[in-house]
This record gives structure tokens, C-alpha cells and sequence, in this order.
């Protein structure tokens, strides 16, 4: 926590000194350190408190409403490609027929790049008339089943060859390897991919929200104030934060859910 | 030059301090004589590993004194005095086996590299120059680790339990290599093993080591006659010296 | 075996640090991947090339059986004839994209490298961007496109540069900077024997190690810097590049079009992969997933 702040105060302190040097003197390379370029960090906060529009509502009140519908959207297909991703790995562990047939289509989706043709994909989603948001969330479920699934596999085939051999020895039901040994072998490499797709999602659901005629969430926002930046950049520098700070709770609510399944499964090895 | 390798008077070593505070070594006196094959024994953390780190100057003592061919120890590191074996062959993966055996003298900028070739002879591995040391059993890849620490010619050999991984065929071929390697280099060497009929069977003097903090509990003298081979293994007095050794490290336990 | 502390360096543990390389766990390096041979890859391309024959036809063939509008899903016979009938326009914007990904990639790279080699000397630079690091890999950097596009001027390349910069800097650095601490204490201490430099132990041991995680992490990033540079088009700037080719078509719903754009797309990401593997292949041909090839 100390060293969090520790860098994010010195990220502050760079900026605001950049900017004095290179206006004392004179200088306008590398980037510009004028106040539209480069607004005062502390302007960049203020512009939460200030009205979106005149006669509007508060930034920070308009900015939160936006997260929420962001989130929305990003939580949705993260729960769907993550149950997707899980499943996956179940079966192809379990059969390896099923990996056999199955595993080369998951390995090519992936040759789509999705994150880039995501406004497109959203495009044609309206044309199919499938709602914005819903769209949204099916980009964000595809980027997060493939590593679910790859890790998820990966883990499930972790536990040591002898273990596997210890449960035969018991004569334990296959559902009992499973639960008793595979998964809770598997969750860090679970929680690995989850936090990796977490951050993917929200990226997703910012760029799915990119085409014309979808007003509600955050990656809209980045791209109205971005055309308002010789205007009031601080909006669009307030807005890039928030953005930040979104991830960031995404990957640390995540993270937290970790500590929590991780701690439990260890607690219940400790009772059996 | 004196005929003194390695002369120690009072060594002893300390790691940490406080709560953390470990006696590894205390009041160590050896000396070892040019062209000796000494071996160092004893339980697990009896400290005849940093024994070995102090002559290499891989660690430093925290008191008594130390020489190593009548220079500090770091003055013969940086001479190059020393070739040292450790337990893991620690082969560079991205180098051939010629390429591993000239690393120390591409570092001592040595341009005469013609010695390579030399030593991998006296490993039984010229054959190998050019295979990647993942092409290599276990006890090639420890044969390759002791001609790039004999390449630059050391007048002193450390091994720290080079053998210690490896099946116990293996095992007994590499002792023999050793030494006719030492017959035929004259070179001193140092010996850490945690096995008896090996210390016997090498060496000219077993140090016995105890545990905690480590101390030199008893000196024995392996006058068997060089060379040995397979009937030393079976003579009465190679079974007499293992027990004496035995007795020795059992003595340790009480 | 048995392993005692006491009989170990303080010294030399310490330059193990496992903390950071938690950092980027997301990525395996390749030194940890099982061993497979290009021979083996060339002959699982075969069926990997039948198969893929085989979905293009069963694709083409559904498409006309049941009719399907080219909007829905274009067939890839008319994918292929709007690629040649439209290929000056979009090889144009395709060539403008690649400068971008390839201008972010190599300055991404170069400062990625540069900085982890920077944690190596310095110990406080490390631990200061570590938290950075951590930070940014939950942070979505794309949000930064449109600030770029205000700092540098939006019609040139640069502000799309600097996006990608940024993505493929984190992983790089990350991954270079574990690579080159992620040595064998063993290794420290023979070039200790040999009272070898830091230099000498630069060049000779943490340098090679590092390389088999450069290149795992130079892998991810060529592609992603191709996706990066479309994603940052979309916030503005010139129209003759891929992203804004691609999202225009798909508006007027000409999506034979579109597709065209995304196949051009695929095309350039796969070149930069191969130009990181052949990277690769020259640059460390000892390296464990050549063996199976260089042993028959």
C-alpha cells in the first residue's frame, strides 16, 4: 500500500515537474506542457466535481453510472466465458476425445482477433438484432473462455502422477478425483487466467462500446471527451482515470475472491 | 612456494545474527599438502560444504586464519588458483560441451583454447565436443564439470559432493576417473562427500566433521596403496578404514 | 540430498527474487514448455491444413445451401473476391497499420529492455515498478489511446505508436527482467570461481537465460501490437488505416468488405509472429523447443 502510493505520488510529481521545466523553458518536445495537453493533476480531479454540461449532472455522478453499465456488461460475459472456459477444461480432462475434437476449434477462435473487430462485431450484432449490451458481454465472454479453458485444463492435469495414483488406490469415484483433488490442484492456475481475462473484459466491453449510437457506458465517454479535449481535456485525463480505477477494482475483486476459495479449500484439506 | 595448498588456524564461520544468529563453523585448523586428495565428512550441516565455499571464497570466515596457496583466499580466486565441481554439473545449456570446458578461459581471456580439447580427452569425452549438454547422461555432463575446472591447469581441485546425484554404478566408475585424473595431473584436491567407503576409497586423509557448530572431530589416514581399483574395494583394509571412519561419525551422535 | 540453509550464501539467494515474477504470471516462458519439435509442428500442419480446407468448404457450402446474407456471414469465395477487387485500398491501410504496430513494437521493446536491464543494476528501480507493473497489467492501457491522440498530433502515426509502446512495454520488461534474475545460484557461483565481472556475468549467464523469456513474451506482444494499433484507430485520426477501414464497412454494412479488412489484419499479425520466431530460431538455436529437430 505504502509503495502504491509511493509510486502513484512520484507519477504526479514527475508530471507536474515536466510540465514546469519544459514551460520554463520553453520547450515543446517530446509533448507539448501546455494546460489543454497537459492539465494539472489536480485539475484532473477537480473535473469530477464540475457539471458534465451546463445545467447537468456532476462528472464523477455521470462517470459512476457509466462504470456500473461497463461493468455490467463485462461481469455478464466474464461469468459466461469463465463457466464456458471451466467446463471446457472438465470435459477435456475427462475425455480426450472430446479434447481431441474439440481442442484445435478453441485454438483457432483465437486466431480471430476479437478485441480488434469488437466495434464490428457489435455492428452486425444490431444488424441480427441482438441488444448492444448483450453483444458487448459476448466479446467479453470470448476473451475470456480461451485461457479459462487452457488453464483450467493445465491445472486439472497438475496434481502429481502419484496422487492420481494414491486416489486409485482408494478406489475413489472419478467425481471424487475431481473434486477432492483436481480442482483444488487447478484453482491458482484458474485465478491466473481469471485475472488475466478480467482486465481482457473490460477492455472488451470499452471497445464493443465504441460505435455510434451507444450512449451508456465508459468507452463512449473516452471517445466524446476525446473530442472535446481542446476544450477541456481534464474530462477526458478525469475519465482515463476512472477507466483505471475500474480495472483495477475488477482485478482486485477477483484477486480477493482468490484469497477467499484458495483459503477455504485449504482450510477443509486441513479438517479432512 | 610452499608446499602448503590450503592452511587453516581457528576458522569459523557465523550466518546471521540475533535470533537468526548460526554457528556453521568453529575453530577449524587443517592443512592439506600439495598433491593430497582430502576428503571432508560428515552429517548433513556439519558445515564441510562452507568449509569448501571459504577456500573457494565463494563465502567469507568470520574468524581465524585462512590461506590458500599462501595467499588470501580471494587473492587465489582472482589468480585462479582453484577449479571447483559442485553437485549439479551447472553446465551453460546454450554452449557445447568445447564451449562449456573454455568459459573460464574465455573469462581469463586466454586466447590458447587448445586445452579444451585436451582435458575432454582426459575425460574419455573428445567424441562429445560437440554435443549440447542436454545430449549427456548425468555422469558425462559431471565428467564435462571436471575438465572446465581442470582446463586452466589449477594446482587445486574443489569438489563438493560432484557424485552426490548420480546412481551408484555411475558413481563408482566416476571415483576410479577421479582418480587417475589425480595420479595423472597431480593436482590437490579437496573432497565433500557425505559417503563413507567414497571418502575411503579416494582419499589420502578422511576429515571427520561435527554437526553444530561444525568442528573437525578426527583426522584418519587411508594408507592404502594407490592404485586402487576394484580388489581395493574388497581388500580387509579398505573395511577396516570404512569402519574406523564409521566409528568415528558414530562417536558424533552421542 | 539434503539441502541445509545455513550451508548457503546469504549473498547469493537474495538475488533469486520470486516476489516480482508474480508480476506477469499470465505468461509461461518457453523454457517451461514441453519440448516439441518444428519437425512435429511441420507434420501436425497437415492435418491442421486439411481441416482447415475442410471448415472453408463446409463454410462455403452452408452458406449456399441455406442461402445465408452476406451481412449474417459472407462465404469465403466472396471474402476473397473483395480482398483481390479492394486490395490497393486495403493494403494501403493495412501497410499505415503495420507501420504503427511495428513503430510501438520496437520502441515498446527497446525500452522494455532497456528498463529491465535498469532493475538489474538498480535493486530501487526494481521495487519501485513493481507495483507499477502489477497495476498495469490490471489497468485497461487502452483507455489511453484518445490522450494520445490530444498529446501528439492524431493524424500521424505517432499517437498509435505510443499506445502500442505501452502495451508491449509491460510484458517485455517483465518478462526480460525475470529471465535475467532467474539465474541457478550454481551458475552466480561458478563465474564467482572465476572472479568474472558483472559485466562477464551479464554476458555470459543472465543475458542467455533471459533470452527463452524475451522471445515467449515477443511472441505475445507481435500479435498483440497489431490488434492494438486497429483498437487505438478507433478513437480517430487518419481514415486510410485498417481500423477505421474495417468499422467503416461494417456501418455501411458491406461486410464482405469488412472481412477483407480483418483477413488483412490477420495476415500482417502473423508475419510479425514469424519474424519473432525466426528472431528466435537464429538467435538461440540451443534452445530446448529445437531439440527433438536437431537430435534426429
Amino acid at each position: 500500500m505504502i509503495s502504491v502510493t509511493g509510486v502513484l505520488l512520484s507519477a504526479v510529481a514527475l508530471w507536474e515537474i515536466y510540465k514546469f521545466v519544459w514551460t520554463s523553458l520553453g520547450w515543446i518536445k517530446p509533448i507539448r506542457p501546455d494546460d489543454v495537453v497537459m492539465p494539472h493533476t489536480w485539475d484532473m480531479v477537480l473535473e469530477l466535481f464540475q457539471p458534465v454540461r451546463r445545467g447537468g449532472s456532476l462528472l464523477i455522478l455521470d462517470l459512476s453510472t457509466r462504470s456500473f453499465w461497463t461493468l455490467r456488461e463485462a461481469l455478464v460475459g466474464f461469468v459466461i466465458g469463465a463457466l464456458v472456459g471451466f467446463g471446457l477444461g472438465v470435459l477435456f480432462v475427462r475425455s480426450s476425445m472430446a479434447e481431441r475434437a474439440f481442442m484445435p476449434y478453441v485454438v483457432a477462435s483465437q486466431t480471430v482477433p476479437i478485441l480488434a473487430i469488437a466495434p464490428m462485431v457489435v455492428v452486425w450484432g444490431g444488424r441480427l438484432s441482438i441488444p448492444h449490451w448483450m453483444s458487448v458481454s459476448i466479446i467479453a465472454a470470448y476473451l475470456t473462455f480461451f485461457p479459462v479453458a487452457i488453464n483450467t485444463l493445465r491445472g486439472l492435469r497438475s496434481p502429481d502422477p502419484n496422487a492420481l495414483e494414491l486416489m486409485r488406490s482408494y478406489a475413489a469415484k472419478p467425481s471424487d478425483v475431481l473434486w477432492k483433488l483436481q480442482v483444488p490442484s487447478a484453482l491458482p492456475y484458474i485465478f491466473t487466467a481469471l485475472k488475466v481475462s478480467a482486465t481482457a473484459s473490460i477492455v472488451g466491453a470499452l471497445i464493443g462500446e465504441l460505435p455510434a449510437g451507444f450512449q451508456s457506458g465508459l468507452g463512449r465517454a473516452l471517445l466524446t471527451f476525446s473530442q472535446q479535449f481542446a476544450v477541456r481535456s481534464a474530462k477526458l485525463y478525469a475519465t482515463v482515470i476512472i477507466c483505471a480505477m475500474v480495472g483495477i477494482l475488477f482485478v482486485a475483486v477477483v484477486t480477493l475472491i482468490e484469497h477467499r476459495v484458495i483459503k477455504e479449500t485449504r482450510e477443509l484439506e486441513g479438517q479432512a | 612456494m610452499s608446499s602448503l595448498i590450503v592452511d587453516a588456524r581457528g576458522v569459523g564461520k557465523i550466518f546471521g545474527s540475533g535470533e537468526a544468529r548460526v554457528e556453521a563453523l568453529k575453530g577449524i585448523d587443517l592443512s592439506v599438502d600439495s598433491g593430497e586428495f582430502i576428503s571432508l565428512i560428515g552429517p548433513s550441516g556439519c558445515g564441510k560444504s562452507t568449509l569448501l565455499r571459504l577456500i573457494a571464497d565463494l563465502a567469507t570466515p568470520t574468524s581465524g586464519s585462512l590461506s590458500v596457496n599462501a595467499k588470501t583466499p580471494h587473492e587465489a580466486r582472482v589468480d585462479q588458483d582453484y577449479g571447483i565441481v559442485f553437485q549439479k554439473a551447472t553446465l551453460l545449456d546454450w554452449r557445447t560441451v568445447t564451449k562449456n570446458v573454455e568459459l573460464p578461459l574465455e573469462i581469463m581471456d586466454l586466447d590458447d583454447t587448445s586445452t579444451a580439447g585436451e582435458m575432454l580427452d582426459l575425460v574419455q569425452l573428445g567424441e562429445f565436443a560437440d554435443h549440447y549438454p542436454w545430449q549427456l547422461s548425468g555422469g558425462m555432463q559431471q565428467r564435462v564439470a571436471i575438465a572446465r575446472a581442470l582446463v586452466f591447469k589449477p594446482s587445486l581441485l574443489l569438489m563438493d559432493e560432484p557424485f552426490g546425484a548420480l546412481d551408484e554404478m555411475t558413481r563408482e566408475l566416476m571415483q576410479q576417473e577421479v582418480l587417475r585424473i589425480w595420479r595423472e595431473t597431480g593436482t590437490t584436491i579437496i573432497f565433500v562427500t557425505h559417503s563413507i567407503p567414497e571418502a575411503v576409497f579416494l582419499s589420502s586423509r578422511v576429515v571427520v566433521m561435527s554437526r553444530r557448530p561444525g568442528r573437525i572431530a578426527g583426522v584418519i589416514e587411508t594408507d592404502l596403496s594407490y592404485p586402487r581399483d576394484e580388489d581395493t574395494r574388497e581388500s580387509p583394509a579398505y573395511y577396516t578404514k570404512v569402519t574406523e571412519v564409521r566409528e568415528a561419525l558414530r562417536r558424533l551422535e552421542h | 540430498m539434503t539441502f541445509d540453509p545455513s550451508e548457503r550464501d546469504a549473498e547469493i539467494l537474495e538475488t533469486k527474487d520470486t516476489d516480482f515474477v508474480t508480476a506477469f504470471e499470465g505468461d509461461t516462458p518457453a523454457g517451461t514448455r514441453t519440448p516439441s519439435a518444428l519437425r512435429h509442428r511441420v507434420k501436425n500442419l497437415i492435418p491442421a491444413g486439411i481441416s482447415f480446407l475442410v471448415v472453408m468448404a463446409l463454410w462455403e457450402g452452408a452458406i449456399r445451401v441455406f442461402d445465408v446474407e452476406a451481412f449474417i456471414l459472407p462465404a469465403p469465395s466472396l471474402i476473397i473476391e473483395r480482398f483481390i477487387a479492394t486490395s490497393d485500398v486495403v493494403w494501403g491501410a493495412g501497410w499505415n497499420t503495420f507501420l504503427e504496430a511495428a513503430g510501438g513494437l520496437i520502441g515498446g521493446t527497446m525500452l522494455g529492455v532497456g528498463v529491465a536491464f535498469a532493475t538489474i543494476r538498480w535493486a530501487p528501480v526494481r521495487e519501485g515498478l513493481m507495483p507499477v507493473a502489477v497495476a498495469a497489467n490490471s489497468v485497461p492501457i487502452i483507455a489511453l489511446a484518445p490522450i494520445a491522440n490530444g498529446m501528439f498530433s492524431i493524424t500521424s502515426p505517432v499517437p498509435k505508436m505510443a499506445v502500442v509502446g505501452v502495451v508491449v512495454f509491460f510484458p517485455v520488461m517483465i518478462n526480460t527482467t525475470r529471465g535475467l534474475l532467474e539465474v541457478d545460484a550454481d551458475e552466480l557461483e561458478l563465474m564467482r570461481s572465476y572472479a568474472a565481472t558483472p559485466r562477464e556475468v551479464m554476458r555470459r549467464v543472465r543475458v542467455p537465460h533471459a533470452l527463452p523469456y524475451f522471445f515467449s513474451a515477443m511472441k505475445v506482444v507481435a500479435v498483440l501490437s497489431i490488434v492494438f494499433a486497429i483498437v487505438a484507430e478507433y478513437f480517430g485520426g487518419s481514415q486510410d488505416v485498417l481500423g477505421q477501414y474495417i468499422l467503416n464497412k461494417a456501418s455501411l454494412f458491406v461486410f464482405p468488405d469488412a472481412w477483407a479488412g480483418i483477413l488483412v489484419a490477420s495476415i500482417l499479425g502473423v508475419v510479425l509472429y514469424a519474424a519473432v520466431l525466426l528472431a528466435e530460431r537464429l538467435v538461440m538455436p540451443w534452445h530446448v523447443s529445437f531439440r527433438a529437430v536437431d537430435a534426429s
